[in-house]
C-alpha cells in the first residue's frame, strides 16, 4: 500500500517518528512492548540538489532509518513507503556550520583585572593535574559537556543548519569539537562525532592567569606549547603528568581550527602554524577582501562568517562627521568578501558565527551570492567542504545513497530573495520550520454573508495569509485570515458591525469554494460563501532588500583607512636638484646638490646630475636630509606589555599592525624607520620589532629584512611594580632585579650545557636519551650572551644602569642602548667605558618619581663623552616632530645643528646597527630620505616628502589630494547609506579614536 | 597592622618633603629683587605682542612699569636715570602666559602627596588655587627659561574646578607672586557623548552620555540660584553662590571647557542666559564646526598644543599643528593651552612657533601666547604687550623665541625686577659637565 500526503503531511510525520525516537537507541530500558516503526519516506517530484554542482529534476529522494536510501530521477515510489509528493519543491542538503557554540555551556568571563594594580596570580587556578597555564584547555571535550537545546536548535534549523561543529568558545587551547545535529532527541542520538576538531584562539577567555595577557605573548604560549607537547610525548617515563598536554597529543591528528578575528590575527595563526608544519583552519573575520593577496599566500583553509555591518544611521551630521571612513567602506565592501574569496581560489567554509548573527544568517548568505559568490560555492562552503574538513564527508554534505538524511526542503531557489525554507530534515526526521500556506487558497473571491457582498482576496506573504475585502462602493477593509487546519477562519468589521466567519474549503471545476456559518456581531448564525473567480499566487517576497545591491562599490585602499590608496605605492628613480643636502658624512652640508635616487639606494650625489625617466624635483631652498629614525616607539602594534617577569620570549614582530594611521603621521614627521619596543613592565621584556614605515605594505613588508635582533630589558618602578601596594611579584627591588638578571642568564648556560651534552651524544645514545625540553625564553637569552641578540635597556637613574652594566660584564657581553636613560648624564664616562648608547627624551622629565633628574642638557653631555647618543620619542605624538627634538639640542646644549641632527637620524641608525644602509645621505645607502621645505631644525619648515627606498611614501600634494578624495568618498557612502532600511541606532558603533601607546601601555584598553 | 603602614606612609612623606626642601633650597634661583634702577634696552628688535615689529626700538622700564618706548633718539629721559643695556641685535618679547595650568599645585603626577589638586565636590566656584600654588615647583625655572613668565592656575576636576589665578613665576611664596588672584572661573561642561571601550574592535566606541542631561540640569539649577540669590541673599551665605555672583558682576572670566558642537552651542547659550558675557572656550577642533557662533557671540577660544595627536583615523595629520591657525583665519581671536605630561608646558613657545608652518603669520602666533591670554584673564590693561604704562614683564633673547634653535633668553624682567634665568637644569649641567671634564 502507498500511502501519499501532498503539503499537510508534516503534521501527521512529525507524530509518526518522534513517537519512535526515545526508544531507538536499544540500550535504553523500555516501558512497553517493543514499538518500533517503519521509518521509511520517499518525497517525490522535487528538484533535489544532491551535490553543489548537481541538480536532479522531478526527482526522489528516498530515505529509511535516518540515511539516505536513494536519490533519483523519476518518481517511482518503492513498496512500503510514505510518499511526499513535493513538486514545486527543491531540496537541498542541510547547513554544516564548522564554528559553532550550541550546546555548549556558557563561557562566563572575569571582570578585567588590571595586574599592574592588584595582586598578581601567577600559576594556574585549575584544579588537577593540568597544564601550567590555565588558558590551556586541551583536555577539555565539547561531547562530554554537550546538551540540548531545542529552542536554539530551531533558531538554527530555520537558517537551513543540520549539524554544527561546536566548542565551547574559552581558553587559548580550546579543547575538541563535537559534530551535533540539530534535531530534538537524547544527545546520544544527537552527537554525530565526539572529536572533529582541535579549537584555537588568541583570547585566554576565562583564565585569570596574569600571562599572557598580550597578543605576542599568547603567541609565545602556543608556540612554548607546542614544542612542550612535542617533548612530553617523546618521554618514555614522563617526569610529571600533564592532561592538557596528554590530550593534545592524543587529538593531534584531528584538524586545528584558529579563532581570528580578522586578517591580521589570520596571518599571525598562519605564521605559527608555520613553525611547526601544520596548517590551522582559520576562522576569519569577514575582512580578507582588505588583503586578499595576503590571505591568498597563507594557503590556509577559512572559515568566514558573514555578519556584515549594518548601515550607520546618518542623520546627525556631527555625529556623522565621526564615522571613519575605514567603518563606512567596510560597511558597503563586506559582502563581497565571500565573492572576493571564491574569485581569489581561497578554500573556504561560512559560519554563522558570531550568534547574534544567526537570524540574518540566510539573508546574508544571499547578500553575498547577490554581491558575486557564486551559488555553487555558497552551498559547498556550508555542505561538502566542511563535511571534508571535518572528516565526515562519507556522512554527509551530499544527497547520496547511505549519508545521513540531512536537507532542507524549500519552496524554490535557496540562494534567491524570497524562497523559504519550509522544513529541515535532521536524521531523518522532519522539523517543520515555515507552515506552508496552501496556495489552491489564493485568489479573489465573491464574498457574500447576510446583506453583505464584497469581493475577498487572499494573497500569500510568506509563510503567512493576508486578506482584504473590496466592498461595493470601493472601499476597502483589513481581514484577519487564517488557516486552522483545513478550515477558513475570517474576521472583519464592516460598517460596525463584526463578522466571525469559520467554515470548510470544497474544489469546483479548479476554483476553491469557502462555506460555512459564523456570526454578526456574535449574534446568530449566518450562512456565508464566497467563491473564487480567480487565482492567485501569493507575494512570497517577504524579505525587503536592504541596499541597492552591488552598485559602484568604491576600491579596497591599502591600507583600509583613510590616507590609504588603491595602488600600494611603489618605488621609482628620483633626481632632486639644486638642494641643501645634510649628509651626516664627512662632507656635511652640501649646498645646491643633485642626489639621485636608483633602485632603491642613493646613486649619485653631486651637481648637474640627470637621470633617463626619473622623476625630477627642484629642491631650490630646499633641504634634503636622511629619513628621521626612531629608536623608541610603540606604534603600529597590537599590544605593548607582556606580564611575565621574563618576556623575552614575545616578539613584538608578532603583533605589528601595519594599518595604524600613526604610520602615516610619522612619515608626515619625516620618520621612516622605528624600534617597535615591548613595553617596560618587566625586567625582561620582548624582542623588538625593527621596521620601515611603508604604508600600505603588511606586517611582514614593513620589517627590515637583515636588521640585527634587540630586545627590551626595564629598571625601575614600573618592573617592582612600585605603584602597587598589593603585588607580590618578585623582583620588588632593585637588589631583586640584579638576581632576577643573574638567575635568568645562569639558567640559559645550563639550558645550553644541557642541549651541549645530548647534542654530543652519538647516533646510538642518542636513540635511548630524550632530547631535552626546547625553552624558548633561554634561548633568546642564550642569543643575548652569544651576542646574536642586542639589549635596549629601559632605565631612569645612574644607580640601575650602574647595576645592569656590571652584570652584562660579568656575564661577558655589552649593553647596546640605555634608553630614557635620564641619568645618564651623571655616568656617561662609565657609558662610554662599557661601550653603550643613551637614547633619550629631549626635554621631559618629572613625569614620575624616577624621572625627576631629567634634563635637556642630558643628551648633549652623553654625545659629548663619545656615548651614541640618539633623541627617541616613546610617543605616538613626539614621533612626528622629532626634528624638533632635535634642534633643542642646538638650544640646551650648544649643539652644532649638523651634531643635532644626527641625533634622530645617524646615532639612532648606529644604535640599532643600521647604519651600514641608514642614517645618512652616502652614494650606496638606502634612499630613505626626507625633502624639507626649509632648514630641517627650524619650526618653520616641514616634510615636503618622506621617502624609502625610493617611493614616495608621503608628499604633501599628495596629502591634499587624498583628503579631498577621501572626502568625496564620505560622501558618496553616506549618501549611499541614507535613508535605507534596516539601519538601527548604530551611532553607537562608531570607533572614537585609538589610544596613544608608550612603555607603561598595559593592554589595549589601557 | 594599620597603624603601621599609616606610620611608614607619614614617614615617607616627611622623607620625601624634606628630600624636596633640601634640593629646593640648594638650586632654586634666587628670588629676585624690586627693580631699583631704571632701564633702557637699547638696540633691539621689539616684538610688541600686540601685532607689531619695531625694529632698534628702546624699551624703557621704571618701578615696574613700561616708560618707554621708542627710538633711543627720541629719548626725553623725563628725569629717569636710566641704566643703558646694549642689546643690539636681540629680539625682545612680553613674557608668555601659561593658561590653564595644574603647574604650581601638581608636581609628579605620580607621586600623589606631591599634588594638592583633589578636592570633595564637583561644584566648587568659591575654591581659589592661589592658596595652593607652590612657587618651589621645579617647573617654575625651566619654564621662565623659555620666556614664560606667568601662569593661569587652576585645577581640573569636577565641573566647577573653582577660581583660577594669574601667577607671576617670581616671588618667595604666593603671596608675593600672585598677580591676580581671581582672574576666572572655569566650567567643565560635560560631554554628551561619553566612550567606551569595545574589546571586539580594540577602540573607544561612542555612546550618549548618560548624564548629560543631570550635570546640564544641576547647572541651571546652580546658576538660577546664584542669580536670586544675588538679587537677594538668603539669611545664611552661601559660599558657592557668592563666588558665582562674581560672573554676573563681571568680576571673573568664565572659561567653558567643551569641545563637541553641541555642547559649545548649549554652555555659551546657558552662560549667555545668564547674563555672562565675559566668556572664553577651551576646546578643540569641534570648535571649527561652529566658528560663526562663536563669531556671533565674540568668544575667544583656547586650544591645545599643536603637539597633539589626530586620535580618529580619519583625521588629518596636521589637524592640531594647522587647528590656531585655521580657527585665526576665520575670525577667531585664539590663545593657546597646554594639555599632557607636565614638563612639556615648557614648550609653551613653541607650540606657537609649530603653527607657523602650518601658515599661520609669525607676530599672530605670538598674540596666542601673549596678548589674547591676557584678554581673556583680564589682565591685558597691564600684560600681554610691550606698551608704556604696561607692566615691565618681558625677556630679551638673542634669536627668534617662538622658534627652539634661536630662543636663547639673555635678560627677563617681571614686574621690571630683573629674574635669574639659570634653574637647577643649568646647574646640573655644570655640575657633571665639570664631573666629566667637559667644559675645560
Amino acid at each position: 500500500m502507498k500511502i501519499k500526503k501532498t503539503f499537510g503531511y508534516l503534521f501527521l510525520l512529525g507524530i509518526m517518528l518522534s513517537m519512535g525516537s526515545s526508544f531507538a537507541q536499544e540500550t535504553f530500558p523500555k516501558n512497553d512492548v517493543l514499538d518500533a516503526r517503519p521509518d521509511r519516506v520517499a518525497l517525490t517530484h522535487a528538484t533535489i540538489v544532491t551535490a553543489p554542482t548537481q541538480v536532479l529534476e522531478n526527482a526522489m529522494l528516498v530515505i529509511q532509518d535516518g540515511k539516505v536510501v536513494s536519490v533519483q530521477a523519476g518518481n517511482q515510489v518503492p513498496n512500503g513507503y510514505l510518499e511526499i509528493d513535493l513538486s514545486g519543491r527543491y531540496i537541498y542538503p542541510s547547513f554544516i556550520d564548522m564554528f559553532g557554540e550550541y550546546g555548549q555551556p556558557e563561557v562566563k568571563r572575569p571582570p578585567f583585572r588590571n595586574p599592574v594594580l592588584s595582586r598578581e596570580q601567577i600559576q594556574s587556578n585549575t584544579k588537577g593535574p593540568y597544564n601550567a597555564n590555565e588558558a590551556i584547555k586541551s583536555q577539555y571535550n565539547s561531547s562530554e559537556n554537550f546538551t540540548v537545546d531545542k529552542k536554539l536548535a530551531s533558531k538554527w534549523r530555520a537558517q537551513g543548519f543540520g549539524a554544527v561543529a561546536s566548542i565551547r568558545r574559552d581558553g587559548i587551547a580550546r579543547g575538541t569539537a563535537a559534530l551535533v545535529a540539530l534535531g530534538e532527541d537524547t544527545e546520544n542520538n544527537l552527537v554525530i562525532n565526539s572529536k572533529v576538531a582541535d579549537h584555537y584562539s588568541f583570547d585566554k577567555g576565562t583564565s585569570t592567569q596574569d600571562y599572557p595577557i598580550s597578543a605576542m605573548g599568547t603567541i609565545a604560549l602556543l608556540r612554548q606549547t607546542f614544542y612542550d607537547a612535542k617533548w612530553y610525548g617523546a618521554q618514555t617515563d614522563s617526569p610529571f603528568s600533564d592532561l592538557s598536554l596528554d590530550a593534545m597529543l592524543v587529538n593531534g591528528n584531528l584538524p586545528k581550527i584558529m579563532e581570528a578575528d580578522g586578517w591580521l590575527t589570520a596571518l599571525r595563526a598562519d605564521k605559527i602554524a608555520d613553525e611547526f608544519g601544520f596548517e590551522f583552519i582559520i576562522k576569519g573575520g569577514g575582512d580578507e577582501y582588505q588583503r586578499i593577496m595576503e590571505v591568498k599566500d597563507m594557503k590556509a583553509p577559512m572559515i568566514i562568517p558573514i555578519d556584515f555591518p549594518k548601515a550607520y544611521d546618518v542623520s546627525d551630521p556631527y555625529i556623522t562627521k565621526k564615522i571613519t571612513l575605514a567603518d563606512l567602506k567596510h560597511w558597503e565592501l563586506a559582502p563581497t568578501n565571500p565573492a572576493s574569496l571564491e574569485k581569489n581560489s581561497i578554500p573556504f567554509a561560512i559560519t554563522s558565527f558570531p550568534p547574534e548573527n544567526l537570524p540574518d544568517f540566510l539573508k546574508n548568505l544571499r547578500k553575498s551570492v547577490a554581491y558575486g559568490l557564486s551559488k555553487t560555492a555558497a552551498l559547498s562552503s556550508l555542505t561538502t567542504v566542511p563535511a571534508k574538513w571535518l572528516g565526515v564527508d562519507q556522512d554527509m554534505g551530499t544527497l547520496e545513497a547511505g549519508k545521513m538524511a540531512n536537507f532542507i526542503v524549500t519552496d524554490g531557489d535557496l540562494f534567491e530573495p524570497g524562497t523559504q525554507i519550509m522544513d529541515n530534515w535532521i536524521e531523518g526526521k522532519p522539523y517543520v520550520v515555515n507552515e506552508p500556506i496552501s496556495e489552491s487558497i489564493l485568489g479573489e473571491y465573491d464574498l457574500s454573508v447576510g446583506g453583505l457582498k464584497a469581493v475577498l482576496s487572499i494573497i500569500g506573504k510568506g509563510p503567512k495569509y493576508q486578506a482584504e475585502l473590496t466592498l461595493t462602493d470601493g472601499s476597502k477593509e483589513k481581514v484577519e485570515f487564517k488557516m486552522d487546519g483545513d478550515l477558513p477562519v475570517l474576521k472583519f468589521t464592516v460598517k460596525g458591525s463584526q463578522y466571525n466567519l469559520k467554515g470548510w474549503t470544497k474544489q469546483e471545476k479548479g476554483m476553491t469554494v469557502l462555506n460555512g456559518t459564523g456570526t454578526l456581531n456574535f449574534g446568530e448564525d449566518q450562512p456565508w460563501t464566497a467563491r473564487m473567480k480567480e487565482k492567485g499566487r501569493g507575494t512570497l517576497g517577504a524579505q525587503k532588500i536592504q541596499d541597492k545591491g552591488p552598485v559602484d562599490l568604491g576600491e579596497v585602499f591599502y591600507p583600509f583607512l583613510a590616507f590609504g590608496s588603491p595602488e600600494k605605492i611603489a618605488s621609482r628613480s628620483i633626481l632632486i636638484t639644486d638642494v641643501t643636502v645634510w649628509t651626516n658624512e664627512d662632507e656635511g652640508i652640501l649646498m645646491d646638490t643633485d642626489v639621485l635616487l636608483e633602485n632603491g639606494k642613493i646613486a649619485k650625489i653631486g651637481t648637474d646630475l640627470s637621470a633617463k625617466d626619473a622623476l625630477v624635483l627642484d629642491g631650490t631652498g630646499k633641504h634634503l636630509t636622511p629619513g628621521i629614525i626612531d629608536e623608541h616607539s610603540h606604534i603600529a602594534l597590537g599590544g605593548i606589555n607582556e606580564m611575565a617577569p621574563n618576556s623575552g620570549m614575545v616578539r613584538m614582530q608578532d603583533v605589528i599592525d601595519p594599518d595604524d594611521p600613526g604610520i602615516y603621521r610619522a612619515l608626515a614627521g619625516g620618520v621612516v624607520a622605528a624600534q617597535l619596543l615591548h613595553g617596560s613592565s618587566d625586567p625582561i621584556g620582548g624582542q623588538s620589532a625593527l621596521v620601515k614605515f611603508k604604508w600600505g605594505e603588511d606586517a611582514k613588508g614593513l620589517l627590515i629584512q637583515g636588521a640585527d635582533p634587540f630586545i627590551k630589558f626595564a629598571l625601575g618602578e614600573n618592573v617592582k611594580r612600585s605603584k602597587n601596594n598589593v603585588s607580590i611579584r618578585f623582583p620588588r627591588s632593585l637588589m631583586g632585579v640584579e638576581q632576577f638578571y643573574s638567575n635568568a642568564f645562569t639558567e640559559a648556560l645550563d639550558y645550553k650545557k644541557e642541549w651541549d651534552a645530548y647534542r654530543s651524544l652519538g647516533t646510538k645514545e642518542k636513540r635511548t636519551a630524550v632530547e631535552p625540553r626546547k625553552n624558548i625564553l633561554h634561548e633568546t637569552m642564550l642569543e643575548i650572551l652569544e651576542k646574536k641578540r642586542f639589549i635596549t635597556a629601559h632605565s631612569y637613574q645612574d644607580k640601575e644602569m650602574l647595576m645592569l652594566m656590571e652584570v652584562a660584564e660579568r656575564f661577558g657581553f655589552a649593553l647596546n642602548t640605555f634608553t630614557h636613560a635620564l641619568e645618564g648624564y651623571r655616568i656617561a664616562d662609565r657609558m662610554k667605558e662599557h661601550g653603550v648608547g643613551g637614547s633619550t627624551f629631549s626635554d621631559r622629565w618629572n613625569y614620575k618619581w624616577e624621572a625627576r633628574n631629567g634634563t635637556p642638557y642630558n643628551a648633549p653631555i652623553m654625545d659629548r663623552e663619545g656615548v651614541v647618543t640618539a633623541l627617541n620619542s616613546d610617543s605616538g605624538e613626539t614621533m612626528r616632530h622629532l626634528n624638533h627634538e632635535a634642534a633643542k639640542m642646538v638650544r640646551y646644549g650648544g649643539l652644532t645643528p649638523e651634531e643635532a641632527l644626527k641625533m634622530v637620524t645617524l646615532n639612532p641608525a648606529r644604535l640599532l646597527h643600521l647604519d651600514d644602509t641608514m642614517g645618512s645621505i652616502k652614494v650606496g645607502k638606502s634612499a630613505d630620505v626626507v625633502l624639507w621645505t626649509g632648514d630641517p631644525l627650524s619650526l618653520y619648515s616641514k616634510p615636503e616628502k618622506t621617502i624609502i627606498e625610493g617611493a614616495i611614501y608621503f608628499d604633501l600634494a599628495k596629502d591634499a589630494q587624498l583628503r579631498r578624495e577621501n572626502s568625496k568618498e564620505r560622501a558618496r557612502l553616506l549618501k549611499k547609506m541614507e535613508g535605507l532600511e534596516g539601519t538601527e541606532n548604530v551611532s553607537t558603533r562608531i570607533s572614537l579614536e585609538r589610544l596613544e601607546f608608550h612603555c607603561e601601555s598595559l593592554e589595549m584598553q589601557y | 597592622m594599620k597603624n603601621k603602614t599609616l606610620y611608614t606612609i607619614l614617614t615617607m612623606i616627611l622623607i620625601l618633603s624634606s628630600l624636596l626642601e633640601g634640593l629646593d633650597a640648594q638650586i632654586l634661583p634666587m628670588v629676585a629683587k624690586e627693580q631699583e634702577t631704571p632701564i633702557l634696552l637699547v638696540g633691539g628688535t621689539v616684538h610688541t605682542g600686540d601685532g607689531r615689529v619695531l625694529e632698534d626700538t628702546a624699551v624703557g622700564f621704571d618701578k615696574g612699569t613700561i616708560t618707554f618706548l621708542g627710538k633711543a633718539s627720541d629719548l626725553d629721559a623725563n628725569g629717569i636715570d636710566y641704566k643703558i643695556i646694549d642689546i643690539t641685535g636681540q629680539q625682545v618679547y612680553p613674557g608668555f602666559i601659561l593658561l590653564n595650568s595644574i603647574i604650581g599645585i601638581n608636581e609628579i603626577s605620580g607621586v600623589p602627596h606631591t599634588n594638592d589638586t583633589l578636592e570633595e565636590g564637583d561644584y566648587l566656584p568659591n575654591l581659589q588655587t592661589v592658596y595652593a600654588f607652590d612657587m618651589t615647583s621645579t617647573f617654575l625655572p625651566p619654564l621662565r627659561f623659555n620666556g614664560v613668565l606667568y601662569i593661569e592656575s587652576i585645577r581640573s576636576r569636577g565641573v566647577i574646578p573653582g577660581t583660577s589665578s594669574v601667577m607671576s613665576l617670581d616671588g618667595w611664596n604666593w603671596e608675593e607672586a600672585v598677580f591676580k588672584r581671581a582672574a576666572a572661573i572655569h566650567l567643565d561642561w560635560p560631554s554628551a557623548l561619553s566612550s567606551y571601550y569595545d574589546a571586539e574592535t580594540n577602540s573607544r566606541m561612542l555612546r550618549p552620555n548618560t548624564s548629560y542631561e543631570k550635570i546640564t540640569g544641576e547647572l541651571e539649577k546652580l546658576f538660577s540660584d546664584a542669580k536670586q540669590y544675588e538679587q537677594m541673599p538668603t539669611a545664611q551665605t552661601n559660599l558657592k553662590l557668592e563666588a558665582l555672583t562674581n560672573l554676573f558682576q563681571k568680576e571673573r572670566v568664565l572659561v567653558i571647557h567643551a569641545n563637541e558642537p553641541k555642547e559649545i552651542i548649549q554652555s555659551i547659550t546657558f552662560a549667555k542666559s545668564f547674563g555672562i558675557d565675559q566668556i572664553s572656550l577651551v576646546a578643540s577642533e569641534g570648535s571649527l564646526e561652529v566658528v560663526d557662533f562663536l563669531k556671533e557671540n565674540q568668544v575667544p577660544v583656547i586650544v591645545p598644543p599643536t603637539y597633539n595627536l589626530p586620535r580618529n583615523d580619519d583625521m588629518d595629520y596636521d589637524a592640531f599643528y594647522g587647528l590656531p591657525t585655521k580657527l585665526q583665519r576665520m575670525g577667531i581671536e585664539v590663545s593657546m593651552y597646554h594639555v599632557g605630561s607636565l614638563s612639556n608646558s615648557i614648550n609653551l613657545p613653541f607650540y606657537a612657533g609649530t603653527s607657523v608652518a602650518f601658515g599661520m603669520k609669525k607676530e599672530e602666533a605670538l598674540k596666542t601666547i601673549t596678548l589674547h591670554p591676557a584678554k581673556i584673564l583680564g589682565i591685558d590693561d597691564k600684560l600681554g604687550s610691550i606698551a608704556m604704562g604696561k607692566t615691565a614683564s618681558l625677556f630679551v633673547s638673542k634669536g627668534d623665541a617662538l622658534d627652539i634653535q634661536t630662543n636663547a633668553l639673555t635678560l627677563a624682567f617681571i614686574g621690571g625686577k630683573q629674574i635669574d634665568l639659570e634653574g637647577p637644569q643649568q646647574l646640573d649641567y655644570k655640575r657633571y659637565s665639570s664631573k666629566l671634564g667637559q667644559n675645560e
